[in-house]
């Protein structure tokens, strides 16, 4: 099989064949992988010898913390790319005490980093957990993994363990198992599972209203995000007084996932800020890359020529892309980027949660022209049926799922264009019946 | 202060009526369900809009009062 999956791929192998190509670009200073390059261990021991103990949790620390996640420009690592220190701060003062949510669900078949991180290092995770939780007041801490998960649950459960014995957990925590679907991991419908036993997203018409949990706020935040928080706690520990923003924002890294067209997919950490085209060199691409899809399956497909681009908010932002969830997947010559796409497509039509009629309709009638589009048997109006459906499913779901796969299939007809043209005109290319490169579930 | 259409897409289940009460701010998209515009209700048609709320069988259309709202941004 040429399609490579790498949530299918253990967690060492693949971080051990990543690693070994990324530089650490802060030597001395502890990273987010850096523990497990240390000792290969996972335990409590070995994560203190590394990482150094939990920082004081009194005090005027929490403060600190916020300040420091805030100096740092941390973002959300789940996808959305929200600015964790404004969430963090978002809650309102109810007598209640909120929950924190660790999101570690990664519906995302394309990314596998915090599969990796939490099987890794979980205490790193569960650190930050922990440090976010006290500078929001929550009373307890609850990890969500998905159900198909059995062992990164059972792994995450004997790292809460070895730290109750240890009375290293000064928040309680627990594991959740809701169902491992695309949409589950979404923050509305994690929450509603919790509550409920319900996982769909909701419809939120006020964005600053909070999430709630058992009559209390609940605040999700993304696994990855959390093992930032705790490395950046401890800087901020260190550090004599108020922290210095450059010194924080500098050598920061990020997880991403490389899969596709590549010698050696898995999960790499990256410096923040490097050219997409550098990762990918990493991961040994099998000949020049032709695009790559950036983000996730909601994301967007960059062609050749945009593959300088640095992978950080911003400068994504400037090509109309974003980092999401640090999913780079490659497409090299010998694929059709359109067929991927519909591919793609098709499998999100099979992903939604089923409850909003522009989603429900819309994303298969979307797949649908991709497959006509593809086939070369689309006639001259496809083009213009594609484009119009497209915007009119956009913005029009309860959460953002439709979005993601608009934005997906825009950018794949804008970074496609020439093969759009040949595929319009009927004359479909040799590739678009080959295998697929995108780490795709079996159907 | 201004009134806005909203639509819960999870409760609609594109019966229509919204669309026959409301044509001058409710379309249908090609399945059925009911698209609207992000802009104020005219004041002339508050009533309605209203109207239009108040028939839908799945309470899915709401005409909402847009305050001033805080950003989630700003501290407690």
């Amino acid at each position: 099989m040429t399609a490579t999956t790498p949530a299918a791929t253990t967690p060492a192998a693949t971080v051990a064949a990543a690693t070994a190509t990324a530089t650490n670009p802060a030597a001395g200073r502890p990273t987010l992988l850096s523990g497990w390059r240390a000792s290969g261990r996972s335990d409590l021991a070995a994560h203190v010898a590394h990482y150094g103990p939990l920082p004081p949790l009194h005090g005027d620390f929490p403060r600190r913390l916020v300040a420091a996640v805030e100096a740092a420009g941390l973002v959300g690592k789940g996808g959305a790319g929200f600015p964790s220190a404004i969430k963090l701060q978002s809650l309102p003062r109810t007598r209640s005490r909120p929950t924190l949510v660790v999101n570690a669900m990664e519906g995302e078949p394309a990314s596998a980093k915090d599969h990796v991180l939490l099987s890794l290092l979980p205490h790193l995770v569960l650190d930050g957990a922990q440090l976010a939780a006290v500078a929001v007041g929550a009373r307890q801490v609850v990890v969500c993994v998905a159900d198909d998960r059995d062992e990164l649950a059972a792994g995450v459960a004997t790292a809460v363990a070895e730290r109750q014995r240890t009375s290293q957990l000064p928040v309680p925590t627990t594991v959740a198992r809701p169902p491992g679907r695309y949409v589950g991991g979404e923050e509305s419908a994690l929450v509603g599972w919790l509550e409920r036993g319900r996982g769909v997203p909701a419809f939120r018409p006020e964005r600053g209203v909070p999430l709630a949990l058992d009559r209390a706020p609940a605040l999700v935040h993304n696994a990855e995000t959390m093992a930032h928080v705790a490395l950046l706690a401890r800087e901020a520990a260190g550090a004599s007084s108020t922290a210095d923003p450059e010194a924080l924002a500098a050598d920061r890294t990020t997880l991403v996932t490389v899969s596709g067209a590549v010698a050696r997919p898995g999960v790499l950490e990256v410096p923040l800020g490097t050219p997409i085209a550098d990762i990918v060199a990493m991961a040994t691409p099998q000949g020049p890359p032709v695009a790559v899809l950036v983000g996730g399956f909601g994301g967007s497909w960059l062609g050749a020529g945009a593959l300088g681009t640095p992978l950080r908010k911003d400068t994504l932002g400037a090509v109309g892309a974003a980092p999401g969830a640090g999913v780079l997947v490659v497409l090299g010559s010998q694929a059709c980027g359109l067929a991927e796409t519909a591919r793609i497509a098709r499998y999100m039509a099979g992903e939604s949660a089923g409850q909003c009629g522009p989603c429900v309709f819309g994303l298969p009638a979307i797949a649908d022209d991709l497959d006509l589009l593809v086939a070369g048997r689309g006639g001259a109006a496809i083009e213009l049926r594609l484009t119009g459906r497209l915007a009119l499913v956009a913005g029009r779901g309860a959460c953002r799922h439709p979005d993601g796969v608009v934005r997906m299939v825009a950018s794949a007809l804008d970074a496609f264009e020439d093969d759009l043209r040949r595929h319009a005109a009927g004359r479909p290319c040799g590739h678009s019946r080959r295998r697929t490169v995108v780490p795709l579930p079996p159907a | 202060m201004s009134a806005v259409l909203t639509i819960d897409p999870t409760a609609c289940d594109a019966y229509g009526y919204c669309a026959e009460l409301l044509p001058e701010l409710v379309g249908l998209d090609e399945w059925g369900y009911p698209v609207v515009g992000g802009e104020p209700v005219p004041a002339e048609l508050v009533a309605r809009a209203e109207q239009a709320a108040r028939h839908c069988p799945r309470r899915a259309i709401r005409v909402r009062t847009r305050v001033e709202v805080r950003s989630s941004a700003s501290r407690p």
